[in-house]
């Protein structure tokens, strides 16, 4: 086991190499003059190259690409051009915020679809499998903003269910807050989580094993919920996996919308900044965020399937 | 052994009449044409690209840059069936605009990605060797950064306005359909036919393109309807974030971003005609995304 995380750990490192030489690119080959950015419309020539000395920005590439090694190394990204903060400080303080929307919303949004997933297979080819479905089609043909704008005005706005937006730093009083996006949060995923699960369990329910349960008599719904469910935990795994960086990440919108200190709202207002050095150290933390889960997916597979032995 | 006289028709040789000689795609087109739901959602995507065409030619909807300051904000009717924006302008003429430059996101950005992920997919699948692992190598690098924050990076450094969003589009969205290609270029390269190409004298540039790629194109087809939607749903969700069409073009993404202040204003009307637009086009492609799946790959559906 250690063995093969150990090599796993090996093979990311191009990967790595990889996603540190296209943030570079990205930022400093093809983004243009960050001194002319970050100096703002009125500089003259002098404040800009005292900028570009500044930020080291006069070295040749190939140090300015070393240095970026060095930042990563040290964790530290430098500071935001429009707030001054730390960039390590600005993500680890909004890594508690976006957690608390993101992970409960999450864990309902999960918990909820599965079980309609399975409603959807037992009775598939139904009307209420067919209306289901075209539901979620239909969910998935609207914007997100759509929800986030529609919940914020009839929920919050007119029904007064909500509070509109706002955030409150303590534990206890942040969950009047949170509502709102949760629900919204849950709503965005309906749609692709359901159809997703239905097509897993659908996928499953011609094997083999579930005749031969069949043959023995057991209930249809006993066979759904105990043995395709747990035969489906690969790609359940596998997508649930996939989603915990975003957690983490946070959502864009949804953070942007009703005030969360997050990692989300944090790269929405540093793209309103044009706050270069944010969104690189964002690119970079989520691609290592990536691929880190993505080892932990593998590792998960062998704990769940006994079938794949990690070599 | 049993014998098979050869006068006879030999057993393959017995097809009806009506099954001879039709290709992949008849057969597919045989099978859309009998799919109701495949229809109607192709005839909406028709009619959606006739509206553009006729507004990008100025035939209807050409007052949609008519600003009048005195009917700002006008709730939906006769005269304006949407309504009016902040500047008078009508709701659903810049809506029925809208449409041109979905479209030509959707496209152009995902025509571009087609292309890019074709070709490197099948360099990578036909070739093998060091090609193979440079290109692996390289999806893996831009698919490990989250989609979104890959699109927000790049229109971050090379700028927005349309041009630049079908750019960024194309150079984001390449990555699943290059890993579908290569593995297709993978099982294609060593049949026969491909074998008896080789022994023509076919280059290995004609194999790819002339042999092999007709051979795999229903995908191209298929992730193309696909990356259509995501593209739409790109624009809009780069226009909230200030990184959409430049001010005054009209797209269904700034009109659902203006929504966000035209709401508090009790102005729903916008967010109403850029949603139903937007609706009625990306759900067509969806269906119309499922069918094509159905149509080009039978094997999927008898399963």
């Amino acid at each position: 086991m250690f063995k093969y995380i150990f090599r796993r750990t090996i093979y990311m490192v191009p990967i790595l190499f990889g996603v540190t030489l296209l943030t570079f690119t990205l930022f400093h080959v093809v983004g243009g003059d960050p001194a002319v950015l970050a100096a703002g419309k009125h500089a003259t020539p002098e404040q800009i190259e005292l900028i570009r000395q500044s930020l080291g920005l006069n070295r040749p590439l190939y140090v300015q690409y070393f240095q970026f090694l060095h930042q990563i190394f040290t964790l530290d990204f430098g500071r935001s051009w429009s707030s001054r903060q730390n960039i390590w400080t600005m993500f680890t303080q909004g890594v508690g915020p976006s957690l608390s929307l993101t992970l409960p919303a999450f864990l309902i949004a999960e918990v909820l679809t599965i079980s309609l997933a399975l409603l959807l297979a037992r009775w598939r080819d139904s009307l209420f499998d067919r209306v289901t479905k075209i539901t979620c089609l239909a969910m998935l043909s609207l914007s997100s903003l759509v929800y986030i704008l529609w919940g914020q005005y009839v929920l919050a706005y007119k029904w007064d269910i909500f509070p509109i937006s706002g955030w409150d730093p303590s534990w206890a009083g942040r969950w009047e807050f949170l509502g709102l996006p949760i629900v919204i949060f849950v709503l965005l995923s309906l749609g692709s989580n359901i159809l997703f699960f239905r097509t897993v369990f659908l996928d499953e329910i011609y094997h083999d094993y579930v005749r031969t349960a069949r043959a023995k008599g057991l209930n249809e719904s006993g066979i759904l919920f105990k043995h395709v469910l747990r035969n489906a935990m690969i790609p359940i795994i596998t997508r649930v996996v996939q989603e915990m960086p975003f957690l983490i990440l946070g959502s864009l919108l949804l953070e942007s919308f009703f005030g969360i200190p997050g990692i989300g709202g944090l790269v929405v207002l540093a793209i309103q900044n044009a706050d270069f050095p944010v969104i690189k150290a964002m690119t970079f933390l989520s691609a290592v965020l990536y691929m880190i889960f993505q080892l932990i997916s593998d590792v998960l597979y062998a704990v769940v399937d006994p079938k794949i032995q990690l070599r | 052994m049993k014998e098979i006289s050869l006068s006879s028709p030999l057993p393959w040789q017995e097809k009806s009449s009506e099954q001879k000689g039709r290709s992949l795609w008849q057969d597919a087109l045989h099978r859309l044409a009998k799919d109701k739901v495949a229809m109607v959602s192709f005839v909406v995507i028709v009619f959606y690209l006739i509206l553009a065409a006729l507004s990008k030619l100025g035939i209807i909807f050409s007052n949609f840059d008519l600003v009048n300051n005195e009917i700002a904000y006008q709730s939906p009717s006769w005269e304006h069936w949407l309504g009016t924006d902040l500047f008078g302008r009508d709701v659903l003429a810049r809506a029925a605009h809208g449409t041109v430059t979905s479209l030509t996101v959707g496209f152009a950005g995902t025509g571009l990605s087609m292309v890019i992920g074709t070709v490197l997919g099948a360099l990578a699948g036909y070739f093998g060797g060091k090609m193979d692992e440079a290109i692996v190598w390289f999806y893996t690098t831009i698919d490990t950064v989250p989609y979104i924050l890959l699109v927000i990076a790049f229109s971050m450094v090379i700028g927005s306005g349309l041009n630049t969003i079908c750019l960024v589009i194309g150079l984001t969205f390449w990555v699943n359909h290059c890993r579908v290609m290569r593995a297709e270029f993978m099982k294609h390269r060593d049949r026969e036919y491909v074998q008896s190409a080789v022994s023509l004298g076919a280059s290995h540039l004609r194999r790819i393109f002339i042999h092999i790629l007709p051979n795999v194109s229903h995908l191209v087809l298929i992730n193309f309807s696909l990356g259509v939607v995501t593209a739409i749903m790109s624009e809009v969700m780069l226009s909230y974030l200030g990184l959409g069409v430049e001010p005054g073009v009209p797209s269904w993404g700034m009109m659902i971003s203006d929504a966000k202040l035209e709401l508090s204003r009790q102005v729903w009307w916008g967010l109403a005609g850029a949603t139903g637009f937007m609706f009625f086009l990306v759900l067509s492609l969806i269906l119309f995304n499922d069918a094509l799946r159905d149509a080009l790959d039978p094997k999927l559906k008898n399963k």
